[in-house]
């Protein structure tokens, strides 16, 4: 049993008392710049990304304490405060920095510091930049919180917290209708999934007594298979909230409203990779839950092939990235679905693909900086040669998230559909017909963003974006080429004590099932150019009956899906609760006012105003009384 | 003679002044009714002190007598403000007290 090898975390000492640090300066940071208001205008996007490198600066020393530790002693446990404390339960706040929430923190202050960077660039001429950065700063101590709690109902409040900065942040923009409009949806549908994690906190917290991590870890193998199966189908639905997979997906592809720097922040290498580390964070409770497990699996096939078919249709350059970002992240829940075998390559594949998309889109808002925010890659072509450092990167990328050998993909996606074959041959053909299908779409998009004829609007003159913008161009660049050859041999073994041991062939040589993916890659490829490599590419979408295209066109529909089974019927049920309050309540209410009205008219006719009518009723009155009087003598 | 007299007597005066009150329409007539309705309240009280032989019937009739001294001093006030305002005394002129 793995269970077995999960070593109990230490406490902390020495630089890990100052972990919380990460979180509280960035948290502070954007209180401040948001508190400060104009006074701040000046020095915020500074204040802020100082703010994020400290919070990566202590990243990185407390992984190097960790490199220099024996494994046993690496997850360290730093126990903050008592929350509070209800009936028999008390709630901790703590930090547990292990291997692997020590990951998360590398690639969400890196990447963060690097987006920050980026982002004094790209925002330079907002008049709202220092909000932008404080909603950054926000962004960043709420992932943080979500990945270095120490239980469930920490990571809640992270989680809730990321889910803010990311309404905050996606409309951004809020003068543009359809930017508020992506933000709400975003909000709502991100709901759904926090529903489910707080079904599942609370079915924890019934069955275990308590929300940490080392409690439902422990009690997991004592837990009745059904109440497992249960967390494990709410912590799915919370994954698939935040992560974007079907079918809760919808959001994501109208999230690319928000400023690129969050799209590539928020919305493709951090945020909505929380559901993959929630479910390997939880893989004590699915290794004891199959259905779950099968559920998740299934969850994350038909998100990488749904994600990759949206990414082959669309003509906006961000939501291409945005339908590949769901891809990738289905190759991840897969992965995380397959149990202790793709634990570690979930989380590699979350790495890498952190670095390379995070380059990608960054490298797709240097092109819309030069090409007047624009982003329908009808109106690109040919600016390899306008943009050279923005290509050389993308490039990068590009070779990596296909899957080019030795590229950062090649590993991590290779392992992944390696393991998904041997778990099921249909799921690991799925796997690798998603393979072919990036390599197709990606190819596509370099061809219509950077090769071709110049299909440039009127007054467009695209020029190379200043070195705030490159420089982290060229880093996540950097990365995308050896954060694979970097990580391959190492993770496993690192990974192993927090997440369970199994061992698995690592060599150069591609095995079977590496050279197929690579042939199916170089189909994609090939395919690619033999459709949009050699003609020219027409100004608008061609008109087509392909049921295929229109589909992907249309984002799988998934707006259309959830409006008929959720929205059109909630708006009918409101609607006919509104018709019966306006003529069953509000009638009945009226009726009754409308009888007093006129009892009370009719009863007012009695006030004649003749002194004579009262002093004969005051008399009668009397009389009465005297009679009651006289009859209760006789009686 | 036998006392009962002023009683049945007090009973016909007060039923000639509640009549009076309710029919007649003219102010001060109905205020002179209101007047024998109480003296033959003072009647009735005066008598029913000579039949039990006390006196508090006696002594009830000056507090009856009191209070239409002060009810003629406030009557006869208004009855005279109404005539100054609507030159009449008719009470069912005086009607506005209601909707």
């Amino acid at each position: 049993m793995l269970l077995e090898t999960l070593a109990a975390p230490v406490a902390a000492t020495g630089m890990f008392t100052l972990a919380w640090t990460m979180i509280a300066v960035p948290a502070v940071m954007a209180g401040l710049l948001l508190l400060a208001g104009k006074l701040s205008d000046r020095w915020g996007h500074l204040a802020a990304t100082a703010a994020v490198v400290w919070s990566f600066a202590i990243a990185v020393c407390l992984f190097a304490e960790q490199m220099m530790r024996p494994a046993s002693e690496r997850a360290v446990s730093a126990h903050l405060y008592t929350w509070l404390g209800v009936g028999h339960w008390t709630f901790e706040v703590g930090l547990l920095v292990d291997q692997l929430s020590i990951l998360f923190a590398l690639l969400i202050t890196g990447v963060g510091s690097l987006i920050h960077i980026y982002s004094i660039g790209y925002m330079a001429h907002d008049a709202r930049r220092r909000r932008f950065f404080a909603y950054l700063n926000l962004f960043i101590a709420a992932m943080l919180i979500l990945v270095l709690a120490d239980n469930y109902l920490v990571l809640f409040v992270g989680w809730e917290g990321v889910g803010l900065a990311s309404y905050l942040l996606i409309s951004f923009w809020q003068h543009k209708p359809s930017a508020a409009a992506a933000g709400t949806k975003a909000f709502v549908m991100n709901r759904v999934g926090d529903l489910g994690l707080l079904m599942a906190i609370s079915t924890m917290l019934a069955m275990f007594g308590s929300s940490s991590f080392e409690a439902v870890n422990a009690g997991a193998a004592h837990v009745p298979p059904l109440w497992a199966t249960l967390i494990g189908f709410f912590l799915l639905l919370a994954a698939c909230g935040k992560s974007a997979q079907v079918p809760l997906q919808a959001w994501l592809l109208d999230a690319m409203e928000g400023p690129t720097p969050v799209s590539a922040l928020i919305h493709a290498a951090t945020m909505v990779t929380a559901g993959v580390y929630l479910v390997v964070r939880s893989h004590a409770i699915f290794e004891m839950a199959p259905i779950a497990q099968a559920a998740v699996v299934i969850v994350g096939t038909v998100t990488l092939l749904a994600g990759a078919w949206i990414g082959t249709s669309q003509d906006d350059i961000k939501k291409v990235l945005a339908g590949s970002t769901m891809s990738q992240i289905g190759y991840m829940m897969l992965a995380a679905g397959i149990g202790p075998a793709g634990y570690a390559f979930a989380i590699f594949h979350l790495l890498t693909h952190g670095f390379f998309k995070a380059n990608m889109f960054l490298g797709a808002g240097s092109i819309m900086h030069g090409m007047n925010d624009d982003v329908n890659m009808r109106h690109f072509g040919g600016l390899a040669s306008a943009m050279r450092v923005t290509f050389l990167t993308f490039s990068m990328g590009y070779l990596a998230i296909i899957g080019f050998p030795f590229f950062a993909g090649y590993f991590s996606k290779d392992h992944i559909i390696e393991a998904a074959f041997a778990n099921n041959v249909v799921i690991g053909l799925c796997a690798l017909l998603g393979a072919g299908i990036t390599a197709f779409y990606m190819t596509r998009l370099m061809l219509m963003t950077f090769f071709g004829e110049k299909r440039w609007r009127q007054g467009v003159h695209p020029h190379e974006s200043p070195k705030a913008m490159t420089v982290p161009l060229i880093i996540l660049a950097v990365f995308s080429v050896g954060a694979g050859l970097l990580m391959n041999w190492w993770i496993q073994t690192w990974l192993e004590p927090a997440v369970g041991n199994h061992a698995h062939d690592i060599s150069l040589i591609p095995t079977p099932v590496g050279w197929a993916t690579l042939l199916v890659v170089a189909a994609g490829v090939a395919a690619s150019w033999m459709v949009f490599g050699r003609g020219s590419i027409p100004d608008v979408a061609p008109a087509t009956k392909n049921p295929v295209t229109i589909a992907g066109r249309n984002v799988l529909f998934g707006d259309q899906v959830n409006g008929f089974l959720f929205t059109h019927p909630t708006v009918a049920t409101a609607k006919a609760i509104d018709t019966a309050d306006v003529s069953l309540i509000d009638r009945s209410f009226d009726g009754a006012g409308r009888a007093f009205q006129g009892l009370s008219t009719q009863l007012r006719r009695l006030q004649t105003g003749y002194t004579r009518n009262y002093a004969l009723t005051m008399l009668l009155g009397v009389l009465v009384v005297g009679a009651v009087l006289i009859l209760s003598q006789l009686g | 003679m036998n006392p009962e007299n002023y009683l049945i007597l007090a009973a016909l005066l007060f039923s000639i002044g509640s009549i009076g009150v309710l029919v007649r329409r003219n102010a001060l007539v109905a205020f002179m009714c209101v007047e024998l309705m109480l003296n033959a309240c003072n009647l009735a009280l005066v008598a029913g002190s000579q039949i039990t032989g006390g006196l508090n019937g006696q002594v009830a009739s000056f507090f009856v007598m009191v209070v239409a001294a002060a009810e003629v001093v406030v009557g006869l006030a208004i009855i005279v403000s109404i005539y100054k305002t609507r030159r009449s005394t008719s009470v069912d002129d005086a009607n506005l007290l209601k909707l």
